[in-house]
């Protein structure tokens, strides 16, 4: 790294000083260096202070600079000093299909890649299919005893196993013997969980832990793959909403939502979109495992913050309605005073929150018996540092 | 009296009687025939407190509970495919499904059906995935009554697309319930899923109840209802299943992204009909062109229909009026 005055003869000597000024600098901290000591500026030439301040406007994180200058010796020059996390390679990677029998994207896909798993292979990776809730896929219902995706809980996996327990009990324990044990360095590396909603979420990719730089490294990759169209990120990492799910056994579990679609209905569209994305993910883990170096970047996310139910009379029946200017508005700004809910008599209830909020999973089917109408979440965005695959003997993330 | 009527299609006038029907004074609003099409589960709630509509009683019936409670289609069969004059007169046995029994019972109660002793009017509230606006689905070509509702819905009601689709069938074979009154009628409104209440779609639903309400008050108190025309009358051709693997069964394909959605839009030979997983695109290969409604019914995969096909044709109708003794 330059100090101030080294960097200064270099970056005026330069044609693109900008773009030097971003190799030489691994954080914002030293680009604020620049502006409060502002020692340098005098030393530069107008025409580089005008530049420089537009930099500045930017740079108020790493990816405003990569992705205003996307200059590829940036990467290497960048993480050669810098903090880049090594990963094992991700070489047992599961989809999963059919957690909720009805889901039916998942349940189709799965079932087409057992029989032929050529469009998801892919070098170097194990890629394994796999139906996790073959009765409920058969009888064509979210699940036989209980939800097999809220049946992962530390209590559930360590009971004794036994036919007395409920069905997703039992194949939650199978499950976890199989693509597990959840937590251990056996684990599975990655487990894409598909599902679909009767929420128009489009296709929604849930992370777990904030802390996945894998993970977040992934959603990135998978966001500028299908751009321009949207890929939301939901964070389930909160203390009270989180749930223990299918894909939670493996290293890194991500979640793949698409919808709107309705319960035991086989959408064209929604379909293709399903398959598009996982085809970015699995791209994105065959280039990690070839050893590309994936810089550090940002994503922007909504966290989950509350669960909202219908208003209900004192028997537990709804009293009111999605409101028609909320349903369908999934990761849409909520304000306080919006319309929430409509009675079946046509009376307004608004949303009396202190700020402004992003609802999804609205009017999901498979709610109502959880109570819950929507959940909110608030945007954050999220730092991933850089990673690539861990070479020879090291440490295990 | 006797009025003529210009049939534009074939551009010649024809004399149509006037005809007048005893009053609607019993009518029957059924909701949660499917216990999992939740705009008339709770639409039927809503109008439990109103008993009366000016002269005429009203009774609302959830018709399978358990389904309802369960938030399921039904419980062991179709309960909307038992009331056929055939099922309806089966033996009861400890082996008879749930839904079997239910119809028995609901024929005792909005019924017998056929005789003078049913309900003047029934109207059976029902959900779909498909994207099939406001569908008003009957038996008869010349129920005069359910053809002047029908044309009082498509008048009043801007908010949704509205249509009539026509099962050409004996009433003794007639099989959904509505056919356990001497008028009756479904409401289909679509798209919703199976197991959610949408806002909009339930509100379209309870327009088109008043309105039928609304007819019935006029009707009975002695409105004349003017003879004519009604278009957008669809006629049930033939069914179309999806391709599937003849091994397993499962299906290969999905209602291609050209007609998913397009309800009662034009299906010409030639036009694409599903696309394959494997990405081929399967086209319709009749001859004539037709309808297709019903496109993509979660309900009906396991029936082996992924979509239905109709012809459009237009009916005349003659002026209306309650017979007074």
């Amino acid at each position: 790294m330059y100090n101030t005055t080294e960097l200064c003869s270099v970056v005026s000597g330069h044609s693109s000083p900008a773009a030097i000024l971003c190799k030489c600098t691994t954080r914002t901290a030293f680009i604020s260096q620049l502006v409060k000591k502002r020692q340098p500026w005098i030393l530069l030439p107008g025409n580089f202070q005008r530049l420089l301040s537009r930099v500045l406007k930017l740079a108020l994180s790493s990816e405003g600079l990569y992705q205003l200058f996307n200059i590829p010796a940036f990467t290497t020059a960048m993480t050669s000093s810098t903090n880049v996390s090594c990963f094992h390679e991700a070489r047992r990677v599961a989809i999963f299909g059919g957690t909720h029998g009805n889901e039916m994207s998942g349940v189709t896909l799965v079932n087409l890649w057992i029989q032929n798993g050529k469009e998801i292979h892919r070098k170097g990776v194990e890629t394994k299919p796999f139906i996790t809730n073959p009765r409920a896929v058969e009888k064509c219902t979210r699940y036989v005893d209980t939800d097999l995706n809220r049946a992962f809980t530390t209590e559930n996996l360590s009971a004794p196993s036994g036919d007395d327990l409920p069905y997703e009990v039992q194949r939650a324990q199978q499950i976890n013997e199989i693509f597990g044990p959840k937590g251990s360095p056996e684990a599975y590396d990655v487990i894409f969980d598909l599902h679909n909603t009767t929420s128009n979420m489009g296709c929604t990719l849930i992370l777990e832990s904030s802390k996945d730089h894998f993970n977040l490294q992934m959603m990135h990759y998978i966001k500028k793959a299908i751009a321009p169209d949207s890929c939301p990120v939901l964070l389930t990492e909160h203390p009270l909403l989180k749930y223990s799910t299918s894909r939670s056994v493996a290293k890194h579990p991500v979640g793949l939502e698409v919808g709107p679609q309705p319960q035991g209905v086989l959408r064209s569209n929604i379909f293709e979109s399903m398959r598009v994305v996982l085809k970015h993910a699995l791209d994105f883990i065959e280039l990690f495992n070839e050893g590309l170096e994936f810089p550090p970047c940002t994503v922007d996310v909504f966290r989950v913050s509350e669960k909202m139910d219908y208003p209900r009379d004192t028997n537990g029946n709804i009293i009111a309605m999605v409101h028609p200017n909320l349903q369908d508005c999934d990761w849409e700004p909520l304000n306080p005073g919006d319309p929430m809910f409509q009675t079946f008599d046509g009376t307004t209830l608004r949303y009396e929150g202190a700020g402004t909020v992003y609802p999804t999973f609205i009017n999901e089917a498979a709610y109502y018996e959880k109570q819950q109408a929507f959940v909110t979440t608030r945007r954050e965005t999220l730092a991933a540092g850089a990673i690539k695959k861990n070479i020879g003997q090291s440490y295990s993330v | 009296m006797i009025y003529f009527c210009f049939d534009k299609r074939h551009e010649t006038f024809y004399l149509m009687e006037p005809v007048s029907l005893p009053p609607q004074s019993r009518v029957a609003l059924c909701g949660g025939t499917h216990g999992n099409e939740m705009s008339g589960v709770y639409l039927v709630r809503e109008l439990q407190k109103l008993e009366k509509v000016g002269s005429a009683t009203l009774t609302t019936v959830i018709s399978n509970p358990r389904a309802v409670q369960m938030c399921k289609r039904y419980t062991d069969v179709d309960l909307n495919r038992c009331f056929t004059d055939a099922i309806l007169s089966s033996p009861v046995t400890d082996a008879t499904p749930y839904e079997v029994r239910r119809a028995q019972e609901l024929n005792t109660l909005l019924g017998p059906k056929g005789s003078a002793g049913a309900m003047d009017l029934v109207c059976d509230l029902h959900n779909t995935t498909a994207n099939m606006g406001l569908s008003l689905i009957s038996y008869s070509a010349q129920d005069w009554v359910i053809l002047h509702i029908y044309r009082q819905i498509q008048r009043k009601i801007t908010s949704a697309p509205v249509r009539f689709i026509l099962l050409d069938l004996p009433l003794a074979d007639a099989y959904s319930q509505d056919s356990l009154g001497k008028h009756g009628f479904s409401i289909e409104v679509g798209p919703q899923p199976h197991g959610v209440v949408r806002a909009d779609i339930f509100n379209i639903m309870k327009e088109a109840v008043d309105q039928t309400l609304d007819w019935v008050q006029c009707f009975n108190s002695g409105s004349a209802f003017e003879g004519g025309e009604v278009d957008d009358v669809y006629t049930f051709v033939k069914s179309i299943d999806y391709p599937r693997d003849p091994e397993t069964n499962q299906i290969t394909a999905a209602i291609h992204p050209q007609l998913q959605d397009r309800d009662f839009c034009l299906l010409h030979p030639g036009d694409p009909m599903f696309l394959m997983f494997s990405g081929e695109i399967v086209k319709y290969e009749g001859v004539e062109v037709l309808h297709p409604y019903f496109v993509n019914e979660c309900a009906y995969y396991e029936k082996s229909i992924a979509f239905h096909l109709a012809r459009k044709m237009t009916l005349t109708i003659p002026p209306l009026r309650v017979k007074r003794d």
